[in-house]
């Protein structure tokens, strides 16, 4: 999933909408609850079998999900679903989370990924042991904020963040401000 | 079950992220008369008091000053920029080739924050027609569109000014002929 890919997004990289077959719909249904098993509960009424949902081909293979001119979700060529922000604040308890400490906020609100000291100084948290393995896809929180930020990828697992504590924690995809926030159908 | 959030008015952020989208002032004011219960919840002194982050005193007052001094920056920065958007104006001009050829040269599209080779190639597309960015003589650059789409060009311009809420920015066509030959004798 490339870093802030959505940092110059607009209308303009749109190529072309089609609606999603009733059974395709189906089969992204299934794989999103298999990524996100927190989403179960509530897909039904996130995503009612009645309606619409539209794929949104974008530029360099990214892929938007929609429902009611609303994306919820969105994809890089063939790598796991990624949920945009708002969805996250409508369903927060359905993803896994991290929480920045203050001083990363405006790093993560430029685009920038996210480096271990700033998941684990006191401000800021992972879950528990066992944790998340890399390749994982969290929404991301910020110290005495209620909602998320950003949603990213780990590029480690979370309990390496934790022991190793330097480098590139988590790759920031998408966060308040960028070209997906402000994008509407 | 879903968790409803307010967003900010002017800067499209959850309220509580108001302090770094660049329009601190403009937000809070915006909060105060829209969600007053909402403003309270953040700004009331009580509130700021809880907020402090759990990092050292010295660290957290660091990183208060930078983001405040940030946010003076953001805010006189877009400020200007606002001001010089608005004053801006955006010329289509209609060059006329020979009797039957003209071209339709768009120039003042960069303070408008538009990526004008991707709007370049919109109209391409568009018009089924050429259509690039060169520089002129100034050294700016603009849009050069084969073909006498001069109408059409200011329609698709006005609309998206429009949704980038930049009405104000003032679309004018003007037409250049070609310099009269001399007079044969
Ligand atoms: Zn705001």
């Amino acid at each position: 999933m490339p870093n802030a890919m959505f940092k110059k997004f607009s209308r303009e990289e749109v190529h072309s909408r089609s609606n999603i077959k009733s059974s395709v719909q189906r089969g992204l249904k299934a794989k999103l609850i298999e990524q996100f098993p927190g989403l179960e509960s509530v897909i039904e009424e996130a995503m009612p079998k009645k309606s619409q949902m539209v794929q949104i081909k974008c530029s360099d293979k990214v892929t938007l999900y929609s429902i009611n001119s609303e994306v919820l979700f969105f994809q890089s060529f063939d790598d796991p679903l990624v949920p945009t922000i708002k969805f996250v604040h409508k369903y927060p308890e359905a993803f896994p989370r991290v929480k920045v400490d203050r001083g990363a906020i405006k790093f993560v609100l430029s685009g920038a990924n996210i480096m271990c000291p700033g998941l684990t100084s006191p401000g800021a948290s992972l879950p528990e042991s066992p944790g998340l393995d890399v390749g994982a896809v969290v929404s991301i929180y910020a110290e005495n904020k209620e909602h998320a930020l950003a949603v990213g990828v780990l590029t480690m697992s979370t309990e390496d963040i934790k022991s190793i504590n330097k480098n590139c924690g988590v790759e920031v995809c998408h966060y308040l401000g960028d070209g997906l926030w402000n994008f509407s159908e | 079950m879903t968790v409803k959030v307010v967003y900010c008015g002017i800067c499209s952020f959850p309220p509580e992220y108001c302090e770094f989208g660049g329009a601190f002032k403009r937000c809070k004011e915006w909060l105060e008369k829209k969600e007053p219960e909402l403003f309270q919840k953040l700004y009331s002194v009580e509130a700021l008091e809880k907020a402090t982050s759990s990092l050292s005193i010295e660290k957290q007052e660091e990183i208060e000053r930078k983001i405040q001094k940030d946010q003076k920056k953001n805010e006189a920065r877009a400020e200007r920029e606002l001001a010089n958007k608005l004053s801006s104006k955006i010329y289509v001009k209609r060059i006329e080739r020979n009797k039957r050829k003209h071209v339709i040269a768009i120039s003042g599209l960069e303070l408008c924050g538009i990526d004008m080779k991707k709007l370049a190639k919109v109209f391409a597309s568009k018009f089924a027609t050429g259509a690039s960015v060169t520089k002129t003589a100034d050294g700016k650059d603009e849009i050069v569109i084969q073909g006498d789409v001069g109408d059409e060009v200011e329609t698709y311009i006005v609309d998206m000014l429009e949704e980038k809420g930049l009405d104000d920015v003032k679309v004018e066509q003007v037409a250049e002929k070609p310099k009269k030959k001399k007079p044969q004798v």
